[in-house]
């Protein structure tokens, strides 16, 4: 496909990269040069220094003839009106990064009026992730899929828990039926693990399954769920405002510790029922004085990578809460990965994953066509739900029948409505949507699960 | 400060009082009255001076905030002697000081009389003093700013000085609109209530008197019982009214824009319906231990809720004879009064809501002494300013109701007389208890005592800040 992408900064850079190397032609769209420069001399792409609002330079990009066009500058004004002259100009797909909270407000209207494909915003989702990690404190990981009908949870095996030496066959017999079993992290590798495989104290496992069932599958694994009931936020940015509304929704206690006074007044305003510390959290008195130490969630999610580490380690100090830390930078993910910080909540990427995963479906838009798409444990295995448009060599076939890839799962297929936790016998419908999970590249048809 | 201007708009405002006097002299024709002549002779005066005030248009036209307070001041003084005049030439109001205390609470809409009878005034008279209540329930100046665009664009200081409430806003994009909507609301209500009274059954004249006096919560009546000479279901009506009176007219504008959601959820106007149903079930259940029946009993704390809250000072029994608890509770509505937008006076039920958000504030910024907090009424957050002017005008009322009940005490009535004087005539209710209770009248203070009053009523009015602009050297230095 033919893409334009306005906008070169670290995301836009980021999504360049990964769709050069789906082998799509990319023309990257920027007003300074540098970055343009970079872009051209690392990757396999076109450069257009300018305004990507402009006809002019649109057209020097080759509007006419794009599939799609990705806006993601720093300003939202321009992305939405980039969208708007990409579409009335070449009449081609288009994306845009909103971020402001006034416009996602509206955001239906908004993509109606302007005819947007897709609107991204990283801040929303990120905040998304996390109030769904508050909501379930056990999970180390939890992401929906199929419109909220499945959920994929990452657990961690506690010490002496009966599910050590058992296969994943006894499991689905012994423990949980309608739970599956889809990834096994062991020492930093990644196991797609059929009936045969053995689970083993302190694994980490990723399991798929109905959100109805999640509190009795917890119960049967002996891990005690504590409700969260109060929070407390440090840093008062968008993230912030998307994650204290959506936990007020649902009736928890939010506490925002901010530094600046006109961003405390500002978030005041738009979360009237939330309580707004001016502070710096970087002051223990501050923290002790707004009760640290009773919380039951602790979530750093200031603009310093360091200080949201450091507070939270300060955090698992001197309470139990659950601790969420929002971390930009993955370069020293190994090193971070051991601190005492809880979950890890990584904004940066959201965007180029979302619109990735846009951009297989677009392409695959005939036969069968992903529908959403999840990496886990750091990229190294991809859960994927393809809805199936067409007769093909999978439908109406058991499973057991089918010669399917190695490292790969069938793991849930969503038929009216209801997931169906597949055994060999079940077979694949039209009309189904089909979640799978895997570790190898580039699946991008259902057909694509077949040897 | 533009003298000229403020000279011309004075000019202006004679040609509407005399315009406006003409219809009581309309009325003396029709009843074949005598006293209409003062009418007609003081509208003459009138024109002639605002004919020779407003020949030359001024050629400096600035306009701002301080010339828009002063003007409103003194427009309202000066209406206020000029609209007594009648009284006091024909005689039926034989002292000038009691004609001017009748006027400026009339303009007012206080509805505190130093009449024994008001049956006795022939009936132009008596129109005039109901016709004056619905004039001054709006605002001469918002009905002038309907008809004539004075200053061309900065009508908005005057719009901002008449009208009661902390924050005033426009309703149209134009000044003159947004005064144009509120006569509109105004009139319609007024016009509904003549029908409505009509129909249960009272005389054309008295429906049309008790109706201008109910929707601009004045309470002036042309019978000496008030509405208690006339029937309950008449009184019913007025109650209705009278509670429709004290809702913010920005209410009934969301409803004729059809934005019902957008009506019903105004805090103010739930606050208000919450104040008043309290009010109304506390003086029920109160009255009926102390022996009155059910419907009786409902409907007199219905009505005189409604009165006093709204700020009307309609009396539909004698509700001096009440037991205490009942008469506290009038006397807590009178310092309360109606919504903000609403022809009421009082503090106003939107800066109770103010103030009832600030407390809330202070008390959890004592557990968190580093909150930061918003106070938002209607998901609106309000400036900094709005809640300082809001606070100060609590101090000032406070600071001027305890000197005028100083004052006013020179006169050796009982704290009860007094109390209820002042709090009634700053809020521009009417009535208060004991010696000046609905029965009886204001005649027994003395000059002095009456014209502390009568500043109360005009402070009142305007809610305190514009008049006292006036006594401010900085107002009339050069800038």
């Amino acid at each position: 496909m033919k893409i334009i992408i306005v906008g070169c900064g670290k995301v836009g850079y980021t999504l360049a990269q990964q769709l050069d190397e789906e082998g799509h032609d990319i023309t990257v769209v920027d007003t300074n040069g540098d970055k343009i420069e970079q872009a051209i001399s690392t990757l396999d792409v076109q450069g257009i220094e300018g305004n990507g609002t402009t006809f002019n330079v649109l057209s020097e990009a080759g509007i006419k003839l794009a599939d799609l066009l990705i806006a993601v500058t720093a300003r939202d004004e321009v992305n939405l009106l980039c969208c708007l002259m990409a579409k009335k100009t070449g009449n081609c797909n288009t994306i845009a990064r909103v971020r402001n909270p006034e416009y996602m407000n509206e955001m239906n209207y908004l993509r109606d009026v302007l005819g947007l494909s897709m609107v991204i915003n990283p801040e929303l989702t990120c905040a998304r992730g996390i109030s769904n990690l508050v909501e379930v404190p056990s999970a180390l990981d939890f992401t929906t899929f199929g419109k909220g009908r499945a959920n994929l949870i990452k657990l961690s095996i506690p010490d002496d828990s009966l599910l050590h030496n058992m296969t994943v066959a006894d499991f689905s017999k012994k423990v949980h039926s309608k739970t599956l079993i889809c990834a096994i992290e062991r020492d930093g590798e990644v196991v797609i693990p059929n009936g045969n495989s053995v689970l083993q104290n302190n694994d980490k496992i990723y399991v798929v399954l109905p959100p109805s069932e999640l509190h009795s599958l917890l119960g049967k694994l002996g891990i005690k769920e504590k409700r969260i009931k109060n929070v407390m936020i440090i840093g008062g940015s968008r993230i912030a405002y998307y994650l204290a509304k959506r936990l007020g929704d649902a009736h928890i206690q939010v506490k925002i510790i901010e530094r600046d006074f006109a961003t405390c007044e500002n978030i005041s305003e738009m979360l009237p029922h939330t309580l707004i510390i001016h502070g710096d959290a970087t002051d223990r008195q501050v923290l002790l004085e707004e009760g640290i130490e009773d919380v039951d969630a602790f979530i750093s999610l200031t603009n310093m990578d360091e200080e949201n580490l450091v507070l939270s380690m300060f955090a698992s100090k001197v309470s139990d809460a659950k601790i969420i830390t929002k971390v930009d930078k993955v370069a020293f993910s190994e090193v971070v990965g051991e601190l005492p910080i809880g979950n890890i909540a990584c904004p940066k990427n959201i965007t180029a994953k979302s619109i990735i995963q846009y951009v297989r479906g677009l392409q695959n838009s005939i036969g069968s066509n992903i529908e959403t798409l999840y990496r886990i444990i750091d990229d190294k295995a991809e859960l994927i739900e393809f809805r199936v448009n067409q007769e093909s060599k999978v439908t109406g076939v058991p499973l057991m029948k089918l010669n399917i890839k190695k490292n790969l799962l069938v793991c849930g297929i969503i038929r009216n409505g209801k997931i169906i936790t597949p055994s060999g016998k079940d077979t694949i419908e039209l009309g189904d949507a089909v979640l799978i999970v895997t570790t190898n590249r580039g699946m991008a048809n259902i057909n694509d699960i077949l040897v | 400060m533009n003298i000229r201007m403020i000279v011309y708009m004075l000019g202006w405002l004679l040609n509407t009082v005399a315009t406006l006097m003409l219809v009581p002299f309309a009325v003396s024709i029709y009843y074949h009255e005598d006293s209409g002549k003062y009418f007609l002779a003081c509208a003459l005066a009138l024109f002639v001076v605002g004919f020779l005030l407003t020949a030359q248009k001024p050629q400096k036209k600035s306009f701002f905030a301080k010339e828009g307070y002063v003007v409103t001041a003194l427009s309202w003084l000066l209406m206020s002697v000029c609209g007594c005049v009648p009284f006091y030439l024909s005689g039926e109001i034989p002292s000038f000081t009691n004609a001017l205390f009748e006027c400026i609470s009339g303009f007012t809409t206080t509805g505190a009389s130093i009449l024994s009878s008001v049956e006795d005034m022939s009936r132009c008279m008596n129109f005039w003093r109901c016709f004056i209540q619905l004039i001054g329930g709006m605002g001469v100046l918002v009905f002038m700013l309907a008809l004539i665009p004075l200053t061309g664009g900065q009508d908005l200081h005057l719009l901002r000085a008449e009208s009661p409430g902390p924050s005033v806003g426009k309703l149209a994009p134009k000044v003159q609109k947004t005064a144009y909507y509120l006569y509109a609301i105004y009139f319609a209500l007024t016009g509904l209530e003549i029908i409505c009274l009509y129909i249960a059954g009272m005389p054309l004249y008295d429906a049309v008197c008790t109706s201008f006096t109910t929707t601009s919560t004045g309470g002036f009546g042309v019978k000496n019982a008030s509405l208690g000479a006339y029937s309950p279901a008449i009184q019913y009506v007025v109650g209705i009214f009278l509670f429709l009176a004290g809702l913010n007219y920005n209410f009934f504008f969301f409803l004729i824009i059809k934005r019902f959601k957008d009506a019903f959820s105004l805090q103010e106007v739930r606050l208000y319906v919450l104040i008043f149903g309290l009010a109304v079930i506390a003086i029920t259940a109160n009255l009926l231990n102390s022996g009155f029946v059910l419907e009786e009993g409902f409907r007199h704390a219905f009505f005189q809720v409604g009165s006093i809250i709204t700020t009307a000072g309609f009396s539909s029994t004698d509700f001096d004879l009440w037991p205490s608890l009942s008469k506290t509770i009038l006397v807590v509505l009178m310092f309360i009064g109606g919504c903000a937008g609403s022809t009421c006076g009082g503090i106003k039920v939107s800066r109770i809501l103010i103030y009832l958000k600030t407390i809330k504030k202070e008390l959890n910024q004592l557990c968190h002494p580093r909150n930061v907090k918003v106070i938002q009424v209607d998901d609106k957050s309000l400036a900094h300013t709005v809640l300082r002017s809001a606070n100060v005008f609590f101090v000032i009322y406070i600071l001027l109701f305890t000197i005028s009940l100083l004052l006013v005490s020179v006169d050796g009535f009982d704290f009860e007389t007094n109390f209820t004087a002042v709090a009634s005539a700053l809020g521009n209710i009417g009535p208060g208890l004991a010696k000046v209770g609905p029965t009886q009248n204001f005649d027994l203070y003395s000059g002095f005592s009456k014209y502390v009053l009568m500043f109360d009523m005009l402070a009142g009015r305007l809610e305190i800040l514009p008049l006292l602009v006036l006594f401010n050297p900085m107002t009339w230095r050069r800038r």
